[in-house]
């Protein structure tokens, strides 16, 4: 069963939030939908949620940090969110630690994160 | 790790190829007849292993008044034992015992050795009395040799269990002291640490420091080692993934208080702190934090 991860449309971003474990089909559908819609809607940066992930895997873990990387070759930031504080420990100990990705503590956090990089640069 | 196991032993004998001398359960009146004479000759033989045991400098961290009253418990508990053949009582007292004297940095060697010594004295005293009738000598060693062996045994394990019940003890009280995180400022956590960093405390650091970003929300989080002695790769380590782990759940850390030796250590050991943010001292860290999250402290008017 495929299972889709909705993308709102908020503002000049993109919020993606992961509901549930996703197989890794499911991941590769989100990769192509973010960076698609990225340019389609004009958008200045993605937010992945993770919340919801209680296991984060190798491939999960590359999967992200392309997203991130080709949205950045799209002209966008990436920022992810939510990661559980156990997730992290499991990720830096299997040595996936999403270097060169943006992170923040919630959706909250991500879109302060975002709101005071664009206003510096603007 | 600690359960290496000996390849079972065959008895004695066989492997020698001796012929097989019968054992038998010691008859009571024996046992009796040893103890006995351990009773009659208690003070001349407790002199005796009093004399061996300052001959040998063992317990030179007590004094001899102390030998004194702690061997004549030691050989009343004994001979105790080998009459009734229980030892319950006498593991007791070992334990109280060690618990007394470990703090005062009796090793293990002494105390198994002073018991050791007894069973000699005594089993020489068997010898001189019974020199004559070497029948009656045999039958007397095979009652008292397995006894006094268990009781050597007896208390050594207990010396041995206090020693690591006072070592387990003591590991979880500095587990527990172990380390705070503290909030100094909205979103700015502090992490002092403070002693020796084993994996396991590595790990539950992490883990606390990690929950703490997320309860308070924390953007910037100083992590001061400067009362950490010494540092090795795998610390080092720990210490680079705490970072990155902060980082994914969005916060900065700043480490401070790195002494000229550990810099060193982990300059030569070629870790990986391109990621780390480093601040000479505890005070600058703040300071940094600070300024990363856009506060701007000034004194509101000259002190008083």
């Amino acid at each position: 069963m495929h299972l889709e991860v909705p993308i709102l449309k908020q503002g000049e971003f993109l919020i993606a939030t992961i509901q549930a474990a996703l197989s890794d089909a499911d991941l590769e559908h989100l990769r192509l939908a973010l960076v698609q819609r990225v340019v389609r809607f004009r958008s200045r940066a993605v937010i992945v949620d993770v919340t919801a992930m209680d296991v984060m895997d190798s491939f999960a873990s590359r999967t992200l940090r392309e997203i991130a990387l080709m949205i950045r070759l799209r002209g966008a930031e990436t920022v992810i969110v939510g990661i559980q504080p156990e997730v992290a420990f499991a990720m830096v100990q299997l040595g996936l630690t999403l270097e060169g990705v943006g992170t923040a503590l919630d959706l909250e956090e991500g879109l302060a994160y975002l709101n005071q990089k664009f206003k510096t640069i603007n | 790790m600690a359960n290496r196991q000996n390849p079972p032993r065959k008895p004695l004998e066989r492997e020698l190829g001796q012929p097989e001398i019968p054992r038998n359960e010691a008859p009571p009146e024996l046992l009796r007849e040893l103890v006995a004479h351990l009773r009659q000759n208690r003070t001349q033989l407790r002199e005796e292993w009093l004399r061996r045991i300052s001959e040998t400098r063992l317990l030179t961290a007590m004094t001899k008044e102390e030998i004194f009253a702690e061997a004549t418990s030691v050989y009343d508990s004994y001979v105790e034992a080998l009459e009734t053949g229980t030892f319950e009582a006498l593991q007791a007292y070992a334990r109280n015992l060690s618990e007394r004297i470990i703090p005062r940095g009796v090793e293990t060697h002494e105390v198994i050795g002073i018991v050791l010594l007894l069973r000699d004295v005594l089993a020489r005293s068997l010898f001189a009395k019974y020199q004559a009738d070497f029948e009656k000598l045999n039958r007397i060693l095979d009652a008292y040799e397995p006894a006094a062996n268990r009781i050597a045994n007896t208390v050594a394990v207990g010396f041995v269990q206090e020693r690591e019940r006072v070592i387990r003890q003591q590991q979880e009280a500095i587990r527990e002291l172990s380390t705070p995180v503290l909030q100094v400022r909205e979103r700015l956590l502090i992490l002092p640490i403070i002693g020796v960093i084993d994996p396991q405390r590595a790990r539950q650091l992490t883990e606390q420091l990690l929950r703490g970003i997320r309860t308070n929300r924390a953007k910037v989080v100083v992590i001061d080692i400067t009362g950490v002695a010494a540092m090795d790769v795998t610390v080092a380590n720990h210490l680079v993934q705490t970072v990155e782990a902060s980082r994914l759940l969005g916060a900065t850390v700043i480490v401070t208080g790195l002494s000229p030796e550990i810099a060193q250590t982990l300059v030569t050991i070629g870790v990986d702190l391109g990621k780390m943010n480093t601040v000479g001292d505890l005070q600058g860290g703040i300071e940094q934090a600070e300024k990363l999250l856009g506060y701007k402290v000034v004194p509101v008017s000259e002190p008083r």
